[in-house]
């Protein structure tokens, strides 16, 4: 009964969305106020039935009702409740469902809290917003039904894969949609004011939040998602450049550049045709990132013989999208009216070289992850870009954006003053020299380039304690005055300040690991030992271990550091008693210079155990560094200027030039 | 010059999803083989997994088994994988991978990261397979009947339809024979 209910409310959603549409687009037109209130109300309704239907195929999930063919092809009563409910959206349709509900949440988000945009702007917004809500329903509905039903019920269910039995990749999914989902609102603003013709400096601050909160749940996301690869799958990586990570990369790369664009519409009224073609493309990046691989639906030509439904739905709704959105670009970009000029060393060109450097990142991603299915279809060959391309392409475009990065935030608004920004940077770049220096010295040959990552970092990591210092006028003004000052700096530029420090805390762990990981692969006998750096590590011998659903084949070692206490670790294999699945838990010691990461093989051989042990310089810098970024993202987003309340003039009254 | 630029972001796409389109209308499902029917082609590969024997066409011999051609880098291998996972998990059918034109180490992380339905795997980095059997490409799926012989081929990945409407049937009518 509640699974019908969930499909019918999933039907009421479509409808209302189709409400919300013609109401928000119609109501723009007319300008009749009634219309694009009901648009409004229409946006809230169509949340309320979305997250109806929702509810109603986790219900399904907890009391595992196998007589729902979704919950059989993907749940088990054995497995423990959260994972019951992150089955939910383990799955294509279920998968689709969610995504479908968090674009609703934004649409009613915008509905409900936009009340100080111009009424015009947000009924057409809404109704942007309502398409593609809209297209996506009736994919649900027509091709990928979750409340479908089987007959007779069958008494339990397939799906128990035991590597998804993690919290990590229970909760990547849904943080990664509020992120690649998020981007649909500066698209939907993006089209909203292409219709209209017009685009200022309040445009860039009504998007802005909206960009902020997408671009930090979807570092959040990639992060998560790495952290879950480096601990779970045991091969002490962390990034592996595989199809799904470059499809979250390239979105997230773009919506980087989309942020800092955004800005310069907003404090300059400047580059704003460019800021509108990033919004488009960072929401279509989203869509082909969603859809060409995590769904497996459009993973390639082949697919699309093969399952042709959904595949040819799907293209259709992404060229309805994004070549709807390019369409309306191409014709009203033009008309678009220039925005105020500056000089190439500025704040504003800073930004642009950010952003033409992040673009052509996101350019060889997607090249490398494209072009081998490209090759496919011309000549039948098969040819793999592997990690070498990536690295080879990707990073010598990241290092002089960081390289610049330093720099850009102490150049003025129009006309930057070059000379004296670098002469700030002077202790800096004697830090980030000795360093240099110094790593290169200490660990020797070929080390050339991690001295650089490090050396990068460091410079990195000056440059925005530089431009606090400047900020407040240190060492200029009184000690108090400079208090003061740091007391008032704004939120939005702490977060500023956060995210780059960030970045650099991750390139440090990134560095490290790269260059400094150290690897030993060894046949053990019981009490025999292994060095590696620092550490001696024996082995005790392995004893069998039983879990609620699996056994465990469990290895345990005791390690003794050079100048630490000793202390034990443990290493499992374990096979899942229904599907007989094999998975590694690494054993991980955990620390703030290097990680101890011990594998167990397979093998459960005479001549002895197979240990793979490794040594992980940094590499807890890479989510710190990371998770700093996200809190900058989160706290500038509660910035007064964003927050609900801030007298109306405010917001609206034109930017103010240079701060 | 502006309204140009402007028109740039909507060509390459529209370049692409012509692309894409190609894509749709061939189906490289339907190239026929000339090994229907007749016994499988010999080869000798090692095993994938170090220290394990080697794979020739006698491993299929006496039962009726399924041979997948996949690879790491292959996207639509993945998009098939959960199938081999359920048939390994349900079915006693034993399915025989050809880690194919793939580096061992990459071929085994993305068994460990996607789950090992396999009963044995060759290894097969040069291509040595794909030119005895005449691999189109990834993935690739045949059926051999307990006399050895090549009973269907499916270049592309399965999709749980096409199990339960075309190859499970066949299996089960295999079986049945003498």
């Amino acid at each position: 009964m509640i699974v019908e209910l969930g499909h019918f409310t999933l039907i009421l959603a479509f409808v209302f969305s189709i409400t919300q549409a013609a109401f928000g687009f119609a109501g723009a037109a007319a300008q009749r106020i009634d219309w694009i209130n009901a648009a409004k109300i229409a946006a809230l309704v169509q949340f309320l039935f979305t997250a109806l239907a929702f509810a109603a195929l986790t219900y399904a999930y907890v009391i595992s009702d196998f007589s729902v063919r979704n919950v059989f092809e993907n749940s088990h009563t054995l497995k423990p409740l959260i994972y019951k409910i992150s089955g939910v959206w383990g799955n294509h349709e279920g998968s689709m469902l969610l995504w479908v509900l968090v674009l609703a949440l934004f649409g009613a988000a915008v509905a409900r809290f936009g009340s100080n945009l111009p009424s015009t702007l947000r009924a057409r917004v809404l109704g942007v917003q309502a398409l593609i809500g809209i297209a996506f329903l009736a994919f649900i509905i027509a091709t990928s039904n979750p409340f479908e039903r089987i007959v007779p019920a069958p008494a339990d269910g397939q799906g128990l894969n035991p590597l998804l039995q993690d919290l990590g990749l229970a909760l990547h999914p849904p943080i990664l949609y509020v992120g690649y989902v998020g981007f649909s609102v500066a698209f939907s603003f993006a089209i909203a004011a292409l219709i209209e013709g017009k685009i200022d400096a309040s445009w860039a601050r009504w998007v802005r939040p909206w960009t902020l909160l997408a671009w930090s749940f979807l570092t959040g996301g990639i992060a998560l998602g790495s952290w879950w690869a480096y601990y779970e799958l045991g091969w002490g990586g962390w990034w592996y450049w595989d199809p799904v990570e470059n499809a979250s990369l390239m979105p997230w790369l773009i919506g980087t550049a989309l942020l800092h664009s955004s800005i310069v519409v907003e404090k300059r009224n400047s580059l704003k045709s460019w800021t509108i073609l990033l919004s488009i493309l960072t929401f279509a990046l989203s869509l082909i990132g969603t859809f060409l691989v995590r769904s497996g639906v459009l993973t390639s030509v082949h697919t699309f013989a093969t399952d042709p439904d959904r595949g040819v739905f799907i293209l259709g709704i992404l060229c309805l999208v994004i070549g709807g959105g390019l369409t309306l670009y191409a014709w009203r970009a033009p008309h678009l009216k220039g925005g105020r000029l500056f000089q190439p060393i500025s704040r504003e060109g800073g930004v642009l070289l950010n952003n033409l450097l992040l673009t052509t990142a996101a350019a060889t991603v997607f090249l490398g992850t494209i072009y081998p299915l490209v090759l496919e279809v011309f000549n039948g060959s098969k040819i793999s870009v592997g990690p070498p391309y990536f690295n080879a392409t990707f990073v010598p475009l990241m290092a002089p954006l960081v390289a610049a990065l330093a720099v850009g935030p102490l150049l003025g608004w129009k006309r930057g003053d070059i000379a004296g920004a670098l002469s700030r940077l002077k202790a800096t770049a004697l830090t980030a020299i000795t360093v240099f220096i110094f790593v290169a010295w200490t660990v020797g040959q070929n080390s050339v380039w991690a001295a650089l990552g490090i050396f990068l970092a460091v410079w990195l990591a000056g440059g925005v304690i530089t431009e606090l210092a400047k900020k407040i006028g240190l060492g200029q003004k009184s000690p108090m005055e400079s208090l003061r000052r740091l007391i008032r700096i704004p939120r939005s530029s702490w977060g500023m300040s956060l995210a780059h420090f960030g970045l650099a805390v991750f390139i440090i762990g990134a560095t490290g690991l790269s260059f400094w990981k150290e690897e030993k692969i060894v046949l053990m006998q019981t009490s025999e030992t292994a060095e590696i750096g620092n550490y001696k590590v024996t082995f005790n011998g392995v004893r069998d271990q039983k879990g609620p659903n699996y056994v465990a084949r469990q290895a345990v070692f005791t390690v003794q550091h050079k100048d630490k206490e000793k202390f034990n670790m443990t290493a499992e294999k374990r096979r899942y008693s229904v599907s007989q699945q094999e998975t590694t838990e690494a054993g991980i010691k955990n620390g703030w210079l290097e990680d101890l990461y011990i594998v167990i093989g397979t093998n459960d051989d005479k001549n002895g155990q197979t240990v793979r042990i490794y040594l992980m310089p940094l590499v807890g810098w890479i989510w710190m560094g990371v998770l700093i970024m996200v809190f900058g993202g989160l706290f500038s987003l509660t910035d007064r200027r964003f927050r609900i309340g801030v007298p109306e003039g405010r917001k609206i009254a034109e930017s103010s030039p240079a701060e | 010059m502006r309204q140009l630029l402007s028109l740039l972001p909507l060509s390459a796409f529209i370049l692409l999803a012509a692309y894409f389109g190609l894509g749709l209308t061939k189906d490289p499902g339907l190239i026929p083989s000339a090994l229907i029917g007749k016994p499988a082609p010999t080869f000798d590969l090692p095993s994938l997994m170090p220290g394990e024997k080697d794979i020739n066409e006698h491993d299929f011999k006496g039962k009726i088994s399924i041979v997948n051609v996949f690879a790491s880098w292959c996207i639509p291998c993945l998009a098939e994988h959960p199938i081999w996972m359920q048939i390994h998990n349900n079915t006693s059918i034993p399915i025989y991978g050809i880690a194919w034109k793939d580096k061992r180490e990459t071929a085994m992380r993305w068994l460990e990261k996607h789950g090992n339905p396999y009963t044995k795997i060759g290894y097969d980095p040069l291509n040595v397979f794909g030119i005895e059997w005449g691999v189109y490409g990834a993935p690739e799926t045949y059926v051999v009947d307990k006399n050895g012989r090549v009973r269907f081929k499916h270049v592309g990945p399965i999709f749980p339809k096409l199990w339960q409407s075309h190859i499970f049937p066949l299996v089960k009518k295999i079986r049945a024979e003498k």
